[in-house]
Protein backbone atom coordinates (compact mmCIF):
# COMPACT_ATOMS: atom_id res chain seq x y z
CA UNK A 1 0.00 0.00 0.00
CA UNK A 2 2.55 2.54 1.18
CA UNK A 3 5.11 1.38 -1.39
CA UNK A 4 2.55 1.91 -4.15
CA UNK A 5 1.75 5.36 -2.74
CA UNK A 6 5.41 6.40 -3.07
CA UNK A 7 5.69 4.76 -6.49
CA UNK A 8 2.68 6.59 -7.94
CA UNK A 9 3.64 9.78 -6.10
CA UNK A 10 7.12 9.75 -7.66
CA UNK A 11 5.55 9.03 -11.06
CA UNK A 12 3.17 11.99 -10.72
CA UNK A 13 5.82 14.46 -9.55
CA UNK A 14 8.42 13.45 -12.17
CA UNK A 15 5.86 13.45 -15.00
CA UNK A 16 4.41 16.82 -13.97
CA UNK A 17 7.91 18.31 -13.65
CA UNK A 18 8.83 17.06 -17.12
CA UNK A 19 5.46 18.28 -18.47
CA UNK A 20 6.03 21.88 -17.40
CA UNK A 21 9.70 22.00 -18.43
CA UNK A 22 9.60 20.45 -21.93
CA UNK A 23 9.75 23.08 -24.67
CA UNK A 24 7.76 20.98 -27.14
CA UNK A 25 3.99 21.17 -26.58
CA UNK A 26 3.48 17.56 -27.74
CA UNK A 27 5.96 16.29 -25.12
CA UNK A 28 4.15 18.37 -22.51
CA UNK A 29 0.80 16.78 -23.37
CA UNK A 30 2.23 13.25 -23.30
CA UNK A 31 4.00 13.72 -19.95
CA UNK A 32 0.82 15.21 -18.50
CA UNK A 33 -1.10 12.11 -19.52
CA UNK A 34 1.49 10.01 -17.63
CA UNK A 35 0.80 12.19 -14.57
CA UNK A 36 -2.95 11.60 -14.99
CA UNK A 37 -2.39 7.82 -15.02
CA UNK A 38 -0.39 8.21 -11.78
CA UNK A 39 -3.29 10.11 -10.23
CA UNK A 40 -5.64 7.31 -11.28
CA UNK A 41 -3.32 4.95 -9.37
CA UNK A 42 -3.58 7.12 -6.27
CA UNK A 43 -7.38 7.06 -6.63
CA UNK A 44 -7.27 3.26 -6.59
CA UNK A 45 -5.17 3.35 -3.40
CA UNK A 46 -7.82 5.62 -1.86
CA UNK A 47 -10.41 3.06 -2.99
CA UNK A 48 -12.05 5.53 -5.38
CA UNK A 49 -12.34 2.94 -8.13
CA UNK A 50 -14.98 4.71 -10.22
CA UNK A 51 -12.99 7.95 -10.17
CA UNK A 52 -9.84 6.09 -11.22
CA UNK A 53 -11.64 4.78 -14.31
CA UNK A 54 -13.16 8.20 -15.05
CA UNK A 55 -9.74 9.82 -14.65
CA UNK A 56 -8.16 7.50 -17.23
CA UNK A 57 -11.13 7.74 -19.63
CA UNK A 58 -11.68 11.50 -19.42
CA UNK A 59 -8.26 12.95 -18.66
CA UNK A 60 -5.67 10.53 -20.06
CA UNK A 61 -8.08 9.67 -22.86
CA UNK A 62 -10.47 12.36 -24.05
CA UNK A 63 -8.79 15.56 -22.85
CA UNK A 64 -5.33 14.49 -23.99
CA UNK A 65 -6.65 13.50 -27.43
CA UNK A 66 -8.33 16.91 -27.63
CA UNK A 67 -5.07 18.64 -26.73
CA UNK A 68 -3.02 16.66 -29.23
CA UNK A 69 -5.67 17.23 -31.91
CA UNK A 70 -5.54 20.99 -31.35
CA UNK A 71 -1.72 21.00 -31.42
CA UNK A 72 -1.92 19.10 -34.73
CA UNK A 73 -4.72 21.32 -36.07
CA UNK A 74 -2.88 24.55 -35.32
CA UNK A 75 0.01 23.34 -37.49
CA UNK A 76 2.52 25.13 -35.28
CA UNK A 77 5.84 26.05 -36.75
CA UNK A 78 9.07 25.08 -35.05
CA UNK A 79 9.44 28.47 -33.43
CA UNK A 80 5.95 28.28 -31.90
CA UNK A 81 6.62 24.85 -30.47
CA UNK A 82 9.92 25.96 -28.97
CA UNK A 83 9.09 29.39 -27.66
CA UNK A 84 12.02 31.14 -26.06
CA UNK A 85 10.61 32.26 -22.79
CA UNK A 86 11.90 35.00 -20.55
CA UNK A 87 12.56 33.65 -17.03
CA UNK A 88 10.94 36.64 -15.34
CA UNK A 89 8.53 34.86 -13.05
CA UNK A 90 10.58 31.75 -12.29
CA UNK A 91 12.02 32.96 -9.00
CA UNK A 92 8.80 34.61 -7.83
CA UNK A 93 7.00 31.37 -8.64
CA UNK A 94 9.55 29.21 -6.82
CA UNK A 95 9.36 31.43 -3.74
CA UNK A 96 5.56 31.36 -3.71
CA UNK A 97 5.60 27.58 -4.24
CA UNK A 98 7.96 27.01 -1.28
CA UNK A 99 5.86 29.24 0.97
CA UNK A 100 2.64 27.48 -0.08
CA UNK A 101 4.05 23.99 0.53
CA UNK A 102 5.48 25.00 3.92
CA UNK A 103 2.11 26.42 5.01
CA UNK A 104 0.31 23.32 3.72
CA UNK A 105 2.50 20.84 5.61
CA UNK A 106 2.31 22.97 8.76
CA UNK A 107 -1.49 23.12 8.58
CA UNK A 108 -1.75 19.36 7.96
CA UNK A 109 0.53 18.70 10.94
CA UNK A 110 -1.54 20.96 13.19
CA UNK A 111 -4.78 19.34 12.04
CA UNK A 112 -3.33 15.93 12.90
CA UNK A 113 -3.47 14.59 9.36
CA UNK A 114 -0.09 12.89 9.74
CA UNK A 115 -1.03 11.12 12.98
CA UNK A 116 -2.86 7.97 11.98
CA UNK A 117 -2.52 5.83 8.85
CA UNK A 118 -5.35 6.21 6.39
CA UNK A 119 -7.70 3.24 6.49
CA UNK A 120 -10.61 3.53 4.08
CA UNK A 121 -13.77 2.05 5.51
CA UNK A 122 -15.79 -0.25 3.21
CA UNK A 123 -18.72 2.20 3.06
CA UNK A 124 -16.35 4.93 1.81
CA UNK A 125 -15.10 2.80 -1.09
CA UNK A 126 -16.19 4.51 -4.30
CA UNK A 127 -17.45 1.57 -6.31
CA UNK A 128 -20.08 2.29 -8.94
CA UNK A 129 -22.83 0.53 -7.00
CA UNK A 130 -22.09 2.60 -3.92
CA UNK A 131 -21.76 5.93 -5.75
CA UNK A 132 -24.89 5.56 -7.85
CA UNK A 133 -27.52 5.99 -5.09
CA UNK A 134 -26.13 9.30 -3.89
CA UNK A 135 -25.37 10.49 -7.44
CA UNK A 136 -28.92 9.79 -8.64
CA UNK A 137 -30.79 10.76 -5.47
CA UNK A 138 -29.11 13.38 -3.29
CA UNK A 139 -27.12 14.92 -6.16
CA UNK A 140 -29.62 14.44 -8.99
CA UNK A 141 -30.06 18.17 -9.70
CA UNK A 142 -26.31 18.90 -9.93
CA UNK A 143 -26.00 15.83 -12.18
CA UNK A 144 -28.62 17.21 -14.59
CA UNK A 145 -27.04 20.67 -14.46
CA UNK A 146 -23.67 19.07 -15.32
CA UNK A 147 -25.21 17.46 -18.40
CA UNK A 148 -26.57 20.86 -19.51
CA UNK A 149 -23.15 22.39 -18.86
CA UNK A 150 -21.50 19.83 -21.13
CA UNK A 151 -24.12 20.44 -23.83
CA UNK A 152 -23.55 24.20 -23.58
CA UNK A 153 -19.78 23.63 -23.79
CA UNK A 154 -20.15 21.52 -26.95
CA UNK A 155 -22.36 24.12 -28.64
CA UNK A 156 -20.05 26.91 -27.49
CA UNK A 157 -16.94 25.13 -28.77
CA UNK A 158 -18.54 24.53 -32.18
CA UNK A 159 -19.67 28.16 -32.42
CA UNK A 160 -16.25 29.49 -31.39
CA UNK A 161 -14.36 27.45 -33.95
CA UNK A 162 -16.69 28.16 -36.88
CA UNK A 163 -15.16 30.52 -39.36
CA UNK A 164 -18.29 32.46 -40.22
CA UNK A 165 -21.50 32.73 -38.27
CA UNK A 166 -24.39 32.94 -40.66
CA UNK B 1 0.38 6.42 4.11
CA UNK B 2 -1.60 9.01 6.04
CA UNK B 3 -4.09 11.58 4.76
CA UNK B 4 -1.37 14.18 5.29
CA UNK B 5 0.92 12.40 2.83
CA UNK B 6 -1.75 12.42 0.10
CA UNK B 7 -2.60 16.07 0.74
CA UNK B 8 1.10 16.98 0.60
CA UNK B 9 1.45 15.12 -2.71
CA UNK B 10 -1.57 17.06 -3.99
CA UNK B 11 0.12 20.26 -2.80
CA UNK B 12 3.32 19.42 -4.70
CA UNK B 13 1.30 18.72 -7.85
CA UNK B 14 -0.67 21.95 -7.42
CA UNK B 15 2.60 23.85 -7.01
CA UNK B 16 4.05 22.33 -10.18
CA UNK B 17 0.90 23.34 -12.07
CA UNK B 18 1.15 26.86 -10.64
CA UNK B 19 4.79 27.10 -11.72
CA UNK B 20 3.75 25.97 -15.19
CA UNK B 21 1.12 28.73 -15.39
CA UNK B 22 3.56 31.37 -14.12
CA UNK B 23 6.65 30.38 -16.08
CA UNK B 24 5.42 29.19 -19.47
CA UNK B 25 4.07 31.45 -22.21
CA UNK B 26 2.62 28.84 -24.55
CA UNK B 27 -1.15 29.07 -24.10
CA UNK B 28 -1.61 25.30 -24.59
CA UNK B 29 0.92 24.54 -21.84
CA UNK B 30 -0.80 27.04 -19.54
CA UNK B 31 -4.14 25.27 -20.08
CA UNK B 32 -2.51 21.93 -19.37
CA UNK B 33 -0.94 23.25 -16.17
CA UNK B 34 -4.40 24.38 -15.05
CA UNK B 35 -5.53 20.78 -15.61
CA UNK B 36 -2.69 19.56 -13.36
CA UNK B 37 -3.85 21.98 -10.65
CA UNK B 38 -7.45 20.75 -10.97
CA UNK B 39 -6.19 17.18 -10.57
CA UNK B 40 -4.27 18.13 -7.45
CA UNK B 41 -7.47 19.52 -5.95
CA UNK B 42 -9.29 16.31 -6.91
CA UNK B 43 -6.63 14.22 -5.17
CA UNK B 44 -6.90 16.29 -1.97
CA UNK B 45 -10.71 16.04 -2.02
CA UNK B 46 -10.46 12.28 -2.43
CA UNK B 47 -8.04 12.02 0.51
CA UNK B 48 -10.35 14.03 2.75
CA UNK B 49 -13.35 11.94 1.64
CA UNK B 50 -11.46 8.76 2.59
CA UNK B 51 -10.57 10.27 5.96
CA UNK B 52 -14.12 11.48 6.63
CA UNK B 53 -15.44 8.03 5.69
CA UNK B 54 -18.14 9.10 3.23
CA UNK B 55 -18.55 9.47 -0.51
CA UNK B 56 -19.48 13.16 -0.82
CA UNK B 57 -15.91 14.18 -1.65
CA UNK B 58 -15.74 11.64 -4.47
CA UNK B 59 -19.03 12.94 -5.93
CA UNK B 60 -17.54 16.43 -5.87
CA UNK B 61 -14.45 15.17 -7.73
CA UNK B 62 -16.77 13.62 -10.33
CA UNK B 63 -18.49 16.97 -10.91
CA UNK B 64 -15.11 18.73 -10.99
CA UNK B 65 -14.00 16.37 -13.78
CA UNK B 66 -17.25 17.16 -15.67
CA UNK B 67 -16.60 20.90 -15.39
CA UNK B 68 -12.94 20.39 -16.38
CA UNK B 69 -14.00 18.57 -19.55
CA UNK B 70 -16.32 21.47 -20.47
CA UNK B 71 -13.59 23.97 -19.63
CA UNK B 72 -11.02 22.23 -21.84
CA UNK B 73 -13.43 22.06 -24.79
CA UNK B 74 -14.23 25.78 -24.61
CA UNK B 75 -10.64 26.74 -23.78
CA UNK B 76 -9.21 24.88 -26.77
CA UNK B 77 -11.91 26.38 -29.01
CA UNK B 78 -10.79 29.81 -27.84
CA UNK B 79 -7.16 28.87 -28.58
CA UNK B 80 -8.14 27.87 -32.13
CA UNK B 81 -10.12 31.09 -32.65
CA UNK B 82 -7.18 33.06 -31.26
CA UNK B 83 -4.67 31.32 -33.51
CA UNK B 84 -6.84 32.10 -36.52
CA UNK B 85 -6.94 35.76 -35.55
CA UNK B 86 -3.36 36.38 -34.41
CA UNK B 87 -1.29 33.43 -35.72
CA UNK B 88 0.29 32.87 -32.34
CA UNK B 89 -0.02 30.73 -29.22
CA UNK B 90 2.24 32.95 -27.12
CA UNK B 91 0.28 34.49 -24.26
CA UNK B 92 2.56 37.56 -24.27
CA UNK B 93 1.62 38.44 -27.83
CA UNK B 94 -2.07 38.53 -27.02
CA UNK B 95 -2.28 41.95 -25.39
CA UNK B 96 -5.11 43.61 -27.30
CA UNK B 97 -6.91 44.71 -24.14
CA UNK B 98 -3.74 46.06 -22.55
CA UNK B 99 -3.08 48.68 -25.20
Amino acid sequence: MTAFFWLFGALIVVAALLAITRRNAVATALWASVAFVGIAGEFVLLRAFFLAVVEVLVYAGAIMVLFLFVIMLLNLRERDLRLTEAPRLHWVGLGLAGLFLFALVLTCRRAGLFDEPLVVRPEAAGETAQLAPSLFQAYLLPFEIASFLLLAAIVGAVLLTKRKLS
Amino acid sequence: MTAGHVVTLAGVLFTLGMLGVLARRNILVILLSVELMLNAAALALCAFAARAGNLDGQIMVFFAICVAAAEVAVGLAIVIALFRLRETVNADQVDLLRR
